[in-house]
């Protein structure tokens, strides 16, 4: 959503950020790289030629590349605990105003689960709440920590939500929150979603409270359709919806503004356990490279892509490590990717 | 600690607050339950009459308060606060009063109870005085709340003593510490510093120690719950985590919880005043029974314990007496009976 005007031509530039070294990013952005290429899709990648990453902070080359492209892929960067330094993720994130984080869960046929029939779509303020960052010490053993609330950015991401909604076809917004403990702050981000709610009357609306949704997404997650969350919120929400439908591997998440778009692994995992082992799945971050396609109205090389991965959870049993079924062989990245590459070629 | 000395005839008195709603129907239920299993607990019953308070009283008298403080445990049906007429919490005031530190809310999947998950046994330790609970909230300009959030080094190292203590005198192997320190660096650092203190005092115990993000705990909690042990945690992460658990097993009629704190014990059913259901002898007690449980098992009566739970688990795996929320169409009444009858049955 946001997409562009009118469909990217030849060699549109997109930014492609690997991630760090010691994440999963390298094997699942080659893995994207080389399915882009098989499906000849018309973009093109850059990457910043140093490091991304200086003293704690974004290099002026990454942000000068992302002002040029507006449209970036990217893998995981690692935040270390215990170390001041905000997270380059977020960073990026708050720099372009990439405010509304977009992850839809899904029942994909071929992979058994033991939910059915899921299809929710979570969107997630991105840039305040827990996330501010604001933090002190008043006296030594004791810590306050700021959560920002304003009326501004929760009515954006309601408007988001509900123009989502409308575009896609979808019959129900519901709005997560606290509002019964942290009265002004959930009771604003509540109070802004239900205004924004009264002008899309055709679409139904409701609120519910931040642990029985959590309840309703163990019991019957089927009930739920988009999702409007706070922050924090909507990082356990969408990691427990990933989680019915098969895991952090295989949904990407899009972070869209009015600057531009990121598309990364849908719950943000960095998974260094698995780095450098060709074990992680890269589905998550090729279906971003599909968001990414869709984004920039390139529909027909979306489908394409987006099918040949279908294609292969629903006809074949080659599946990484994280989603295979007990006991049987898994695929290696790159094998998982052949596969899809295979298909692809098959039914051009 | 927990005094766990009865009177000199062997008895215990045990505060009871039936509380409203469906909470006089259940405590009924617990209490003809008790009488039948001849277990040494007499009640010492106080009605909060919340229309009789006038604004700006504390609900609970003091009155009440002392009786739970001498008697040293307390059992506590739902009770419904009444919102924005100027009393203080009644949950907040109990908390305090009796410095209720740590909420104890296991979940483990009951026989015949049919969910997609089988076997699941996890306990959550909730931190209960403060976090995101403070209360502290304002508004900076029109349009913009801080919510302030806070986590202290006294009461997160007391919380993560006590998670340690229940795993050793549970006979548990792993406690897991759920936080978000990768975003709120500071709280959550703390929080996660604390505990990571603790395990080190407890490292010669045989308990495994591990920390989880929030978002990995929800995460592993629908897809693997068997990864999980005994978790502990802030505040609203308990809330959120502790319903999470709860949708595993079945709804909110069926888990139980203990507000431990210096010197006493208040237990208490997760639920609400379920008004949709009141006065219809439909209300599923085994939650409130489940607490009353946990009580007994800190008075050493195992034995009681032991057999109202067994004559509970046979009448849930019969399945032919059970509440209309897991199902079923019988009354609490007829529930109610029908565990009495196994409990002479293996008495016999
Ligand atoms: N693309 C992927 N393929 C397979 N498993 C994944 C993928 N992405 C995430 N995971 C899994 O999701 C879980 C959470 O990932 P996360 O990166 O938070 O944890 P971790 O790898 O244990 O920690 P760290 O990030 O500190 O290395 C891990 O079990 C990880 O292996
Ligand atoms: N012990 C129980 N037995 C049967 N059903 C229950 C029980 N507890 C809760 N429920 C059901 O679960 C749902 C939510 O109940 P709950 O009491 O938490 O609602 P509530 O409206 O939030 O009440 P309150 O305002 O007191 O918190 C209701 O449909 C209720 O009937
Ligand atoms: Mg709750
Ligand atoms: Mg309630």
């Amino acid at each position: 959503f946001f997409p562009l005007s009118s469909p990217a031509s030849k060699d549109t530039p997109v930014l492609l950020l690997k991630g760090d070294t010691d994440t999963i990013g390298r094997e699942v952005t080659e893995s994207l790289a080389e399915i882009f290429k098989a499906a000849n899709v018309p973009v093109s990648f850059v990457s910043p030629k140093v490091d991304p990453r200086v003293d704690g902070g974004l290099t002026q080359e990454v942000i000068d590349l992302f002002a040029e492209t507006r449209v970036a892929v990217k893998g995981p960067y690692f935040t270390p605990l215990g170390t001041k330094e905000t997270s380059i993720n977020i960073q990026l994130r708050k720099s372009f105003d990439l405010f509304a984080n977009v992850v839809h869960a899904y029942n994909i046929p071929g992979i058994q689960t033991r939910h059915k029939d899921i299809d929710v779509v979570m969107i997630r303020e991105n840039t305040e709440g827990e996330y501010s960052g604001l933090e002190h010490s008043a006296v030594p053993g004791v810590v306050e920590s700021l959560k920002i609330i304003t009326e501004e950015k929760s009515t954006r991401i309601a408007e988001y939500a509900f123009q989502y909604a409308l575009a896609n076809n979808r019959k129900k917004v519901t709005v997560v929150h606290k509002a019964n403990i942290m009265k002004s702050a959930d009771g604003l981000f509540l109070e802004c979603c239900t205004n924004v709610a009264s002008k899309y009357p055709f679409i139904e609306f409701e609120s519910m409270i931040v642990d029985n949704t959590c309840m309703q997404m163990a019991s019957n997650p089927q009930q739920f359709d988009v999702m409007i969350l706070p922050n924090l919120y909507g990082n356990i929400v969408t990691n427990i919806a990933t989680g019915l439908v098969g895991g952090p591997g295989l949904f990407p998440g899009a972070n869209i503004g009015i600057s531009g778009a990121i598309f990364e692994q849908g719950t943000r995992h960095s998974a260094r356990s698995l780095a450098g082992r060709q074990i992680a799945n890269p589905t998550a971050t090729i279906m971003g490279g599909v968001l990414m396609l869709r984004y920039l109205k390139l529909e027909e090389r979306a489908e394409a892509i987006e099918k040949a991965v279908m294609s292969v959870f629903a006809e074949t049993d080659i599946r990484t490590r994280d989603v295979a079924a007990e006991g049987a062989a898994a695929a290696s990245t790159s094998e998982f990717t052949d596969a899809v590459v295979a298909a692809l070629k098959s039914s051009s | 600690a927990l005094s766990t000395t009865p009177a000199a005839d062997g008895t215990y008195t045990v505060t009871l607050f039936p509380g409203d709603g469906i909470g006089p129907e259940i405590s009924e239920s617990v209490k003809t339950i008790f009488a039948a299993a001849e277990v040494p607990v007499k009640w010492e019953t106080h009605i909060i009459d919340v229309q009789a308070v006038k604004p700006g009283d504390d609900l609970v008298s003091k009155d009440a308060l002392d009786s739970v403080r001498r008697n040293g445990f307390g059992l506590k049906g739902p009770m419904a606060t009444p919102i924005g007429k100027g009393h203080r919490s009644l949950n907040l005031t109990l908390r305090k009063e009796l410095g209720l530190y740590a909420n104890v809310r296991p979940c483990v999947s009951m026989p015949g109870v049919d969910t997609l998950y089988k076997d699941v046994d996890v306990v959550t330790v909730r931190e209960n005085t403060e976090g995101e609970y403070s209360g502290l909230e304002h508004i900076v300009y029109p349009g913009v709340v801080e919510s302030l959030k806070v986590i202290t080094r006294d009461a997160s190292i007391r919380v993560c003593e006590y998670a340690f203590q229940y795993a050793k005198n549970n006979n548990r192997k792993k406690v897991t510490a759920v936080h978000k320190a990768s975003v709120m660096k500071m709280s959550d650092g703390l929080f996660l510093e604390c505990a990571q203190e603790v395990a080190e005092r407890h490292k010669d115990e045989d308990i495994e120690f591990q920390t989880l993000l929030i978002d990995n705990a929800a995460s592993f909690l629908v897809s693997n719950p068997s990864l999980i042990d005994v978790m502990v945690m802030p505040n609203l992460y308990g809330d959120i985590i502790s319903d999470l658990c709860a949708g595993l097993i079945g709804g909110l009629g069926l888990t139980p919880s203990g507000n431990m704190g210096e010197g006493c014990m208040l237990a208490e059913a997760v639920h609400g005043t379920a008004p949709d259901i009141v006065g219809q002898n439909r209300a599923n007690p085994t939650a409130l029974l489940m607490s009353a449980l946990m009580m007994l098992r800190h008075m050493d009566l195992h034995d009681k314990a032991q057999l109202i739970e067994k004559s509970v688990h046979k009448v849930l795996r019969d399945g032919k007496v059970r509440t209309g929320d897991i199902g079923g169409s019988s009354t609490c009444t007829e529930y109610t009976d029908a565990i009495m009858r196994e409990m002479d049955a293996l008495r016999e």
